[in-house]
């Protein structure tokens, strides 16, 4: 008896714990797979297409045009205005509901920030479509409102409830006696905030900008709805006010329509590629800058 | 109670049942997907049912006729989707429909590529259609020449002053390029029909994922000029006569128009199967060719082909 009753748990654990394992392995065993199959997948359009002619500035594959500068372009425009628009509503709203808004308030605006985060994106395009885009045709005076920054502007609002999400938690986990402190001396409300509770939140909402850029750049529904999709290669912030094509949208658009294993499936492949390296790279600066003042943080402590 | 870092403990073990549960569930999904894949992929001719894709243009007028043929022949399981014409082609050529429609005519590397993966293209022309040129319903533009909707298409002509409109840009709408729609106006309109003209769309040409897109954006802005099917166009845009040469007559789109030839952007509609047809898809297939089908056509704005 006695000896059953201690082998049965250690069974128990020992399943329990290598099934987790498996899981937790599986994660980084997906990643390398799906790497693998866009190289094997993307890498043959290197051969079948000359690189001047994959960096010309005009993609137009059912001729045989395959210049993906103009959607990486693209991309990284709607991708930064997205950015400029997320990063200070969204850690604006962060700041607001952790350290000014009264429990009441906090408990409504919270999980409201949340179905906003929940919302599907194509219902978002839809209504950039028929709503946002008009009015900014009109208000703007431009040609049409299918433009960049009709993207910029659904986009920053996609990654917002990201971006609030993360901040929050990240200025919630700063300990009440850091703002005591800080207010002990003298210090006004405001100073507390953007002298103390963000830096020591840092490289928590450091995470949420990230978490957010990745967000707005693989998003695909929306922009593919209210960019216009006229692949023309950025040349500069100007070109916020005209239409742009994404790397998402191109892949959304085309990949349904290509013959399997042609040259422009390949070429859809390989910016399938250049996409994940992109939200690899984000990823890699966020955790070394994450990495790197939590060092400088022990060694203040120290 | 139990003390308080015990709290801690069942809250792990919990989440980790959870984790293994989802865990659980992933596997048996995935098994039964994996089950489920294989049968549908071979299944294709037998089991009653015939898949049919393609061509956005032609979706509705599928759907119309699969609605009818079903009520005559219950037996029959039809199932239409869109997607564009080389989607429904690029399905055929993978085996996993009986019948694409399409817009445009299969492309040679397309029926090269069928050929090598086993599939012989046949083709059918199911109706005719026409492509309506369209603008705002405040724009005072009424009529353009092919040439000029070349021009204008192309990039040579971005204001509406320089073909007697007011002072505003141009804003070109398209399709996507998956669109039938969209090759035929650039090889027919674009470059005018002429096999070794290669003018391209302007680059800053709307590309839109649908028809949707392109009536949504003409409604509301003065700027725009969009082609699509006939049967798309409705009373909130305003549709362009077309002459061949300039001083030529100017010819709005119709059934009459189309079928006396004087229409200039009017293209047939295909299907295409693999191999002769056989059975009952040949039994459909036949069905769509009878005056009973063509009737459904005229109904939903089509061109009916001549009997």
């Amino acid at each position: 008896m006695k000896v059953q009753a201690r082998k049965q748990p250690f069974l128990k654990e020992f399943t329990i714990t290598t099934l987790i394992k498996i899981a937790g392995y599986s994660a980084i065993l997906f990643v390398v797979m799906i790497f693998l199959f866009l190289l094997l997948e993307g890498l043959p359009a290197l051969r079948q297409v000359a690189l001047d002619s994959l960096l010309s500035d005009r993609w137009y594959p059912v001729e045989d045009h395959f210049g993906i500068l103009p959607l990486l372009g693209g991309s990284l425009l709607i991708t930064l205005g997205a950015t400029l628009i997320a990063v200070p509503f969204g850690i604006g709203t962060a700041v607001f509901l952790s350290e000014i808004a009264p429990r009441w308030l906090r408990e409504i605006l919270k999980p409201l920030v949340e179905v906003l985060g929940g919302l599907p994106s194509v219902v978002l395009g839809f209504l950039g479509m028929l709503v946002l885009s008009p009015y900014l045709r009109v208000l703007l005076d431009l040609p049409t409102g299918l433009s960049a920054l009709a993207g910029a502007v659904l986009l920053g609002g996609i990654a917002i409830p990201t971006v609030v999400s993360v901040a929050e938690d990240a200025l919630d986990a700063v300990p009440k006696s850091y703002r005591d402190a800080s207010l002990a001396m003298g210090a006004t409300e405001w100073q507390t905030i953007w002298r103390v509770t963000l830096p020591a939140a840092s490289s928590g909402v450091l995470t949420a900008i990230m978490l957010g850029v990745g967000r707005a750049i693989g998003e695909t529904m929306t922009v593919m709805m209210v960019t216009g999709n006229a692949p023309v290669l950025p040349r500069g912030l100007r070109d916020f006010l005209s239409p742009a094509r994404t790397m998402t949208a191109t892949i959304a658009a085309e990949m349904g329509e290509v013959a399997n294993g042609s040259t422009h499936y390949h070429v859809l492949f390989l910016i399938g590629i250049l996409l994940f390296l992109i939200s690899l790279v984000v990823n890699v600066i966020a955790s070394a800058v994450v990495f790197r003042q939590k060092k400088r943080q022990d060694r203040i402590l120290s | 109670m139990l003390p308080e870092p015990f709290h801690h403990i069942i809250f792990v073990m919990k989440t980790r049942w959870l984790a293994i549960i989802l865990l659980f569930c992933m596997l048996i999904a995935q098994s039964s997907c994996a089950g489920h894949a294989s049968p549908s992929a071979e299944k294709s001719t037998h089991l009653g049912t015939i898949e049919n894709k393609g061509s956005d243009t032609i979706v509705n007028l599928a759907l119309a006729w699969a609605e009818e043929y079903q009520t005559i022949h219950p037996e029959v399981h039809l199932s239409v989707t869109g997607g564009g014409s080389g989607t429904g082609i690029a399905a055929l050529i993978n085996g996993t429909v009986d019948i694409a429609n399409a817009s445009r005519q299969i492309k040679e590397e397309e029926r090269e590529s069928a050929l090598a993966n086993g599939t012989e293209p046949v083709e059918f022309i199911i109706a005719r259609d026409a492509i309506a040129v369209i603008v705002h319903l405040d724009n005072p533009v009424d009529y353009l020449t092919l040439e000029q909707i070349s021009d204008i298409y192309s990039g040579k002509i971005s204001n509406w002053l320089e073909v007697g409109g007011e002072d505003r840009p141009i804003v070109r709408l398209s399709r996507e390029t998956n669109s039938g729609t969209h090759v035929y106006f650039l090889e027919e309109v674009i470059r005018l029909g002429e096999k070794e003209n290669t003018t391209l769309f302007s680059r800053d040409t709307l590309l839109l994922p649908s028809s949707e897109g392109i009536s949504a954006e003409i409604r509301q802005n003065p700027n725009a000029i969009g082609y699509d099917g006939l049967g798309y166009v409705t009373e909130e845009m305003k549709v362009i006569g077309v002459a061949t040469a300039p001083g030529g007559d100017y010819i709005f789109p119709s059934q009459a128009t189309v079928n006396s030839g004087e229409y200039p952007i009017a293209r047939d509609l295909y299907m295409y199967t693999n191999g002769q047809p056989e059975g009952m898809i040949a039994d459909y297939l036949a069905w769509i060719l009878s005056p009973d089908a063509q009737s459904i056509v005229t109904e939903l704005g089509f061109v009916p082909i001549k009997q």
